[in-house]
């Protein structure tokens, strides 16, 4: 269609050196054709068109009626001359019609084509001109009139409608010919070996539309902030932690941070205990085989289990290392109840635990799953993702918390932080971290933070002066401010839409 | 942690002054308790025709029980403030020198051991001071005493009483009187039905229900005082009109029991006619050798040292800087006279939360202000940054894995039991899965021994997502293993799904290809190398496997060759029709899974 258009364009131009009304040359063709048509051509300068868009007047239905057999009021006239000798009202809808009596009968009136003698209707004069219908006709023909105030009433009468008709006036463009030429889509290695690129026609690139959608494989977003996390870490000192271990004890998950065993945290209402296994072993040296055991961790130096398990007891139920303890009888079995861990910070206690055997600067963090027997709603579900880090030194400050901290949130675009003192079972001090929020406008608390209690440290092994920082975070939090995210289940779990994971651009937590 | 609701104007009054609400923010901020809210500017309650008063909701570290009344709070930001000196308790005996007394048999012993007694005298109540005292002994049964289990509260008007007090235990049938605002009289046995389905009451009664002897309290006219930790007598209830109030507190546990009385008294005895002073009770315990004047209030005293407050708060503070920190957080504290680097401090009955030096240096730090802290970066140690060899090995077969065309989803670790396995035609050994003993939904009944229902899950929940969908997963699952202390361990795998209108089989077994010449495997068959296996570390080759997850001849075991050690690491195929009709599923499938850890 297009193309046999764009050749009638050509050829009418070869007649004709002066422009060309479509209206003239294509009358029945829809305008819409003619523009595409014409863009054709345009974009290749081989014609070069104008639009040009005046009103047009066209008939109703109603209008073309009255054209063709007279206006209402004619038709009242009619049948009222008709009947000789005066025409009774009542029979006028029966002679006309009910429409045209109504509309009929009040124009003629106000015309004086007929007056009005008790219940009959009688002519004043012999002839009349029907104005309305001479107009329609004038407008059928030449779609306009002259009249202004006529134009206004027939619209009002709803008898015509005014319109937009779009004609193109078109003439010879630069690069005028009879023939499109011969387009070429694409550069192809034939036109390379050949040469031919050199005298093709390329069909014109649409710069208006998306390129092809490239298929993609693509990462999750969450992982893809944890590798924000984790860069952040490495850029620091850090070295990752061992945590593919979801499976704890009571032992290392609460009692070695100095947890009390009647802790809330300890609930069946917040811990998840496992059923099948039952029962743990006490602590004890891991299997030399163990895959998972990193390398750093293996000490010449065998560490005492059960003096750290002692320890543990003695500092729960009596005190030791300085401090009073809680002072209740301690449970070696609830200790021993295996549990689904609710914290990444039972590894980081096993890996200082170990740190015991050699104690020396480190700086250890970890990025994992932890579970929690949760309701499930927008902000709560049973996993998520624990941020901890931990830097063990000789000499360190609650300002150098504080610092680090600084630092640290600073690579993930927060510079504004303050603190709050908090209440940790395993850290004292402890702080809360507030963060302040240019988006929302408010500080929002970003995570915690502490130096582990000495209970917990010296119970390992580990030297009096030795200090440890602890902080954490869940993954999820941040990632739901940052990407406005309402509900974790968008973000964590077989809910989450796939178009979304596909979708979501590269993340760069400083400037974000 | 706790959230208390204090008057806004009463406490403003004991503060001496009007806070805004960020001024009074800032000021919990420091002190290191939350302003939840203010109410001023929300809709409050309207309580008898009359709109409540704005309320402050302030929350409270779990540790601070000093902190759980409008009382102590307020004393405690006076304190801070240095408005206020810490109130001298004095335990004050009768005039006649004749301590009340609580005798306790040793029956006891078998259901509830410990008690502890107090009396406040001439105790001026108001609306609000009553409903203060009400409240804190709910938030303390609630908190320290583990919903009454370990410690409860009774609360008497010692002129409806007489004592000496005995403490003792009895069969249920035995023990008869009237509860707590009813009328009639009822035994042990009837009163656990009675309050079977009481909103409040029900949830304490299996503490004791089940026992042959129940616990009482009754005065030397054998009237009952109470049914620890359920109930008092209707008899001895105090009211807005009370004026002198004994107070019997039993317990499971010595140390919490010592903690609640210290709050009760220290907390309420500042509306004694003398403030602050509160007559003691004799406990006659020989049998279990606690007999002794109760309660003990006297500040524990202790040293901690100069240098090691100084060194963790990053500070160079005289001792006597250190001691008016200490001040300011309710201690009495000065600088030792024998020792220049140690302070001997007096920690007061409320600072139960006080165990170790470390907490007083985290008061000297809160009173100096921790924004206002010296900030340092640590940088006195270098140390080397490293990854988790199993993380780094993931991320290669994550990263291949997506720039081969996959999409990475993150599904839940735990599931159902039969997601796990019978859904995925998988017969449980009992020797497989972990299993959780109290999930609140079946949808988590184990750790999932298999990456596959997670990818199922996510094609299911993803229908309306265009096909064919490549998803995959490099992510832990984990295994009964009982030769380890922690009688389990975890396995990191790799799984894939295609799901489309072919069963794409061709395009996981392509995938497997791509990711085994990644980690530099080589494919053989048999004795014929289809690589070049000198250039490779391993070798990898299929073998076709029966297994009902897969559908019949379409499915593959994954063998390797790793420094001369053959292991079997996954599988992949179609799967079975069975299974995707359980998971929902339209279209074909084919999975991939395997363990990546034998590349280590």
């Amino acid at each position: 269609m297009a193309s046999d258009l764009t050749k009638a364009v050509l050829d009418a131009l070869f007649a004709s050196d002066a422009p060309i009304l479509s209206s003239d040359a294509f009358p029945s063709i829809p305008s819409s054709n003619v523009k595409s048509a014409l863009d054709r051509l345009g974009t290749r300068d081989m014609v070069e068109f104008e639009t040009i868009s005046t009103d047009v007047l066209t008939l109703t239905a109603e209008g073309e009626e009255i054209a063709a057999n007279g206006s209402h009021e004619a038709k009242v006239f009619a049948a009222v001359v008709a009947a000789m000798d005066g025409l009774k009202i009542t029979e006028l809808p029966g002679i006309v019609g009910k429409d045209n009596a109504k509309v009929g009968q009040g124009n003629a009136f106000k015309r004086g084509w007929i007056k009005k003698d008790n219940d009959l209707l009688r002519a004043t004069t012999d002839s009349i001109v029907d104005e309305t219908q001479q107009q329609l006709l004038t407008v059928q023909k030449t779609k306009t009139l002259a009249d202004g105030k006529a134009i206004a009433d027939l619209k009002r009468r709803k008898l015509i409608v005014m319109s937009k008709e779009i004609v193109y006036k078109f003439s010879k463009g630069p690069k005028y010919a009879r023939e499109i030429p011969k387009e070429e889509t694409d550069l192809t290695p034939e036109m390379i070996a050949s040469g031919s690129w050199k005298t093709a026609q390329f069909k014109p690139y649409n710069f208006n539309a998306k390129g092809a959608p490239t298929k993609a494989g693509t990462l999750h977003p969450l992982n893809k902030v944890r590798q924000e996390f984790r860069n952040i870490f490495f850029e620091m000192g850090f070295e990752e932690m061992p945590t593919n271990r979801f499976v704890e004890t009571g032992f290392w998950n609460f009692d070695a941070l100095f947890v009390p065993q009647q802790h809330p945290a300890r609930d069946l209402q917040d811990t998840f205990y496992i059923s099948d296994p039952l029962k743990a072993d006490g602590p004890r040296e891991d299997s030399p085989n163990d895959p998972h055991l990193p390398k750093s961790l293996k000490s010449d130096k065998p560490l005492n289990y059960q003096q750290y398990w002692d320890n543990v007891k003695e500092v729960h139920q009596n005190g030791k290392f300085g401090s009073i303890g809680y002072r209740y009888p301690w449970n070696a079995d609830e200790s021993l109840r295996l549990v689904l861990r609710t914290h990444t910070t039972s590894i980081s206690t096993y890996m200082l635990h170990k740190l015991a055997a050699n104690p020396r600067p480190v700086r250890y963090f970890s990025i994992d799953r932890v579970f929690r027997n949760e309701a499930v709603d927008a902000t709560h579900l049973a996993e998520f993702h624990q941020i901890e880090g931990v830097i063990a030194d000789f000499g360190l400050t609650l300002g150098g918390l504080i610092g680090f901290m600084e630092v640290f949130f600073a690579k993930m675009g927060i510079h504004q932080l303050r603190f709050k003192p908090a209440y940790n079972p395993y850290t004292e001090p402890s702080m809360e971290i507030f963060g302040y929020h240019e988006g929302l406008g408010k500080w929002v608390e970003i995570g915690n933070s502490g130096m582990f209690r000495p209970e917990m440290l010296e119970a390992m092994g580990l030297p009096k002066d030795m200090r440890v920082y602890g902080w954490g975070l869940s993954l999820e939090r941040p990632t739901m401010i940052k990407y406005a995210v309402s509900n974790i289940r968008e973000l964590l779990g077989h809910k989450v839409d796939l178009d979304f994971i596909e979708t979501n651009p590269a993340i760069r937590l400083e400037k974000d | 942690m706790p959230t208390i609701s204090v008057d806004k104007a009463a406490l403003f009054k004991e503060l001496g002054r009007d806070y805004t609400t960020e001024e009074f923010d800032e000021l919990c901020f420091e002190f290191g308790i939350e302003l939840d809210e203010d109410t001023t500017n929300s809709d409050r309650p309207i309580v008898d025709g009359k709109q409540e008063a704005p309320q402050l909701k302030i929350e409270i570290p779990a540790n601070r029980y000093d902190l759980l009344c409008f009382e102590g709070i307020a004393l405690m930001l006076n304190i801070f403030l240095e408005r206020k000196p810490l109130p001298e308790y004095k335990l004050v005996p009768p005039a006649n020198g004749q301590m009340q007394q609580i005798i306790v048999k040793e029956d006891t012993t078998k259901i509830r051991p410990y008690v502890s007694g107090a009396i406040l005298r001439n105790v001026k109540f108001d609306q609000a001071r009553y409903e203060s005292f009400i409240a804190l002994q709910d938030k303390l049964h609630q908190n320290l005493a583990r919903q009454r289990t370990l410690v409860s509260i009774g609360t008497h008007d010692l002129d409806t009483v007489q004592g000496p007090f005995t403490y003792e235990a009895h069969p249920p049938k035995d023990i008869k009187f009237t509860p707590l605002n009813q009328t009639e009289e009822m035994d042990g046995e009837e009163l656990m039905n009675f309050y079977e389905k009481h909103p409040q009451l029900s949830k304490y009664l299996h503490i004791i229900r089940d026992s042959p002897v129940y616990p009482v309290i009754y005065d030397s006219k054998r009237t009952v005082c109470s049914l620890p930790p359920i109930i008092n007598s209707d008899r001895s209830k105090i009211g807005l009109h009370t004026t002198n109030i004994f107070i019997e507190i039993t317990a499971l546990d010595k140390t919490k029991l010592d903690i609640v009385t210290k709050m009760m008294v220290t907390m309420f005895s500042q509306y004694t006619a003398e403030p602050f002073t509160i007559e003691p009770v004799q406990i006659v315990s020989d049998h279990n050798k606690m007999t002794r004047v109760s309660p003990d209030i006297t500040p524990r005293t202790t040293q901690a040292e100069v240098s090691y407050i100084n060194q963790c708060c990053g500070l160079n503070l005289s001792p006597t800087e250190i001691c008016s920190r200490l001040t300011k957080m309710a201690y009495r504290a000065k600088p030792s006279t024998n020792n220049p680097d140690t302070i001997d401090v007096e920690i007061p009955a409320t600072r139960a939360d006080v165990l170790h030096q470390c907490d007083i240096m985290e008061d000297v730090a809160i009173a100096y202000g921790f924004n206002s802290l010296p900030r340092a970066f640590p940088d006195i140690s270098g140390t080397v940054a490293k990854p988790l060899p199993i993380n780094k090995l993931s991320d290669i077969v994550r990263v291949e894995t997506a720039m081969a065309g996959w999409s990475e989803v993150m599904p839940l670790i735990l599931c159902s039991h039969d997601e796990n396995f019978g859904w995925l035609n998988r017969k449980d050994d009992g020797n497989t899965a972990v299993k959780l003993a109290n999930p609140k939904t079946l949808e988590f009944q184990v750790v999932r021994t298999s990456l596959l229902p997670g990818l199922l899950k996510t094609i299911g929940e993803n229908k309306s997502h265009a096909i064919p969908m490549k998803i995959f997963e490099v992510s832990d699952v984990a295994f009964k293993d009982l030769s380890l202390e922690r009688k389990s361990r975890n396995e990191r795998h790799f799984a894939a799904a295609f799901y489309g209108k072919s069963s794409g089989f061709e395009v996981v077994h392509g995938l497997l290809d791509r990711i085994m010449a990644m980690l530099k495997s080589a494919c053989i068959t048999g004795e014929e190398g289809l690589d070049n296996t000198a250039a490779s570390d391993s070798q990898y080759w299929i073998k076709e496997l029966n297994d009902p997850t897969y559908f019949p001849g379409h499915a593959a075991s994954i063998h390797v060759r790793i420094a001369g050690k053959e292991s079997v690491i996954g599988t992949f195929g179609i799967l079975h029709p069975t299974v995707l009709e359980k998971y929902g599923l339209k279209y074909p499938t084919s999975t991939l899974e395997l363990n990546v850890e034998a590349f280590l």
